[in-house]
């Protein structure tokens, strides 16, 4: 016993070390999988609150731009009411999901990371304005991630620059679908897996969000095809993806709620 | 005695906010950032209680961590550089540090430039590994390493120029 206490007390310093060291290796495993790191990150009150305050600065320095970004959508949206009125609204997934099962909710972006491996956004709106985990992200030009955590105030988006992110989407001209992925080398490409040889990819084809999953609706865009090659099986291309989004320039998102979620996730759980 | 302490808290805190909100938002090139928030490690004062010095170093990437949202890896490299900067600084200084007179005010250049450049690329190493996690990206790692490494170390270097007392 004498010797153990001995032993605790001559390598209290590496014993230290050792323990520390192995916390925070637990926390960076925890944080490589998806719905894991609870508890390290940056959608709590003191990080949160922190970034308030410096976005509130920041913001002005970038008005001019965000008030041309909310001018182009009023005006697309215009376009898509007064087109409705005579009776055409196909292409509108805005104008005709809102008065149906999707809610939108507004926010800012307080941090927007992309120049790391595992990105995430830390976005104005938490739990006290009924936002959940699994609910998507977009902005008016396309997607940006899946809601991950959240706080009372505060939530974190799993960004789709992050190697953890797995998000179905699909080509806008055939209903064949796959994988998004990021392969962590550009900021504005990511990666569509799983399309199969069959389907009639070419440069310059949008890509849009399936609606097999219940976070994003059908239709919303990702981006364009710039370059597509058979994988090491033959059988499916890996494409890709020119983002519509600058995803190192966000001001404002828009969270999407699917009201039917609950059902559709009671049927298939029904199915298995 | 207190003016040290009180110096040092305030270097934590102000590093950290430096760092979050100023640095993180650089991507020079699209992924170079600068990671000065480990001058609070370099300059820490040589005479210490070491697990205190190991324990704060932990919180501070710990703190960073939160911030970043990239899980515990700069907890996990603060911690690593924290634990061998005793062997760092023998391997530097040589006999001044075992007479422990070591004052980084009046360290000559070229030991400077030492000092600072293993402590930053030992440290940028363990981070990025940590934060790729993948064997087969190797090059990316390096190069992040290499190119952090050279902004740290010269920002580092032009901080302490800037804001150490003149002795006179």
């Amino acid at each position: 016993m004498q010797q153990i206490i001995n032993f605790l007390i001559r390598n209290k310093t590496f014993l230290l070390f050792l323990l520390l060291f192995s916390i925070s290796l637990l926390l960076t495993f925890q944080s490589h999988s998806y719905h894991k790191s609870k508890f390290i990150n940056s959608a709590n009150f003191l990080t949160g609150g922190i970034y308030k305050s410096a976005n509130n600065i920041k913001q002005y320095f970038g008005l001019k731009k965000e008030n041309e970004t909310l001018l182009e959508e009023n005006n697309r949206l215009k376009s898509i009411l007064y087109n409705a009125e005579k009776g055409n609204s196909k292409h509108s997934y805005l104008n005709k999901n809102t008065t149906n099962n999707y809610k939108l909710i507004p926010a800012q972006v307080y941090k927007n990371s992309y120049s790391s491996t595992n990105n995430y956004l830390t976005i104005s709106k938490g739990e006290k304005d009924s936002i959940k985990q699994d609910l998507g992200v977009i902005t008016s030009k396309g997607i940006i991630g899946i809601i991950d955590n959240t706080s009372k105030k505060f939530s974190r988006v799993l960004s789709i620059l992050n190697t953890n992110s797995r998000i179905n989407a699909q080509l806008k001209k055939t209903n064949h679908f796959g994988t998004l992925t990021w392969n962590t080398e550009s900021t504005q490409l990511v990666q569509l897996i799983d399309i199969p040889k069959l389907a009639p990819v070419a440069i310059g084809d949008t890509i849009i969000t399936g609606g097999r999953s219940t976070i994003f609706p059908k239709g919303i865009g990702i981006g364009e095809v710039v370059s597509f090659k058979l994988d090491e099986t033959e059988n499916y291309y890996s494409i890709d993806i020119k983002l519509f989004n600058d995803m190192t320039n966000i001001g404002h998102v828009y969270i999407i709620e699917n009201l039917d979620a609950k059902e559709i996730s009671i049927l298939n759980q029904q199915d298995e | 005695m207190n003016s040290i302490v009180s110096s040092n808290i305030a270097r934590f805190i102000v590093l950290i906010l430096i760092q979050v909100i100023v640095l993180n938002n650089i991507n020079f090139l699209g992924y170079i950032n600068p990671y000065i928030y480990i001058l609070f490690i370099i300059l820490y004062p040589i005479k210490n209680n070491r697990l205190l010095f190991i324990f704060l170093s932990f919180l501070l990437g710990l703190t960073i961590d939160l911030f970043l949202d990239s899980g515990g890896v700069n907890a996990a490299a603060c911690v690593s550089i924290a634990y061998i900067r005793p062997v760092i600084l023998k391997f530097v200084f040589g006999i001044i540090y075992d007479h422990q007179t070591v004052k980084f005010n009046t360290i000559e250049f070229g030991q400077r430039i030492t000092y600072f450049s293993i402590i930053v690329l030992i440290h940028h190493l363990i981070l990025f590994s940590l934060e790729v996690f993948n064997t087969s990206q190797i090059l990316l790692i390096l190069k992040k390493t290499l190119f952090s490494s050279i902004f740290t170390i010269i920002l580092c270097i032009l901080i302490t120029i800037l804001f150490s007392r003149k002795n006179k």
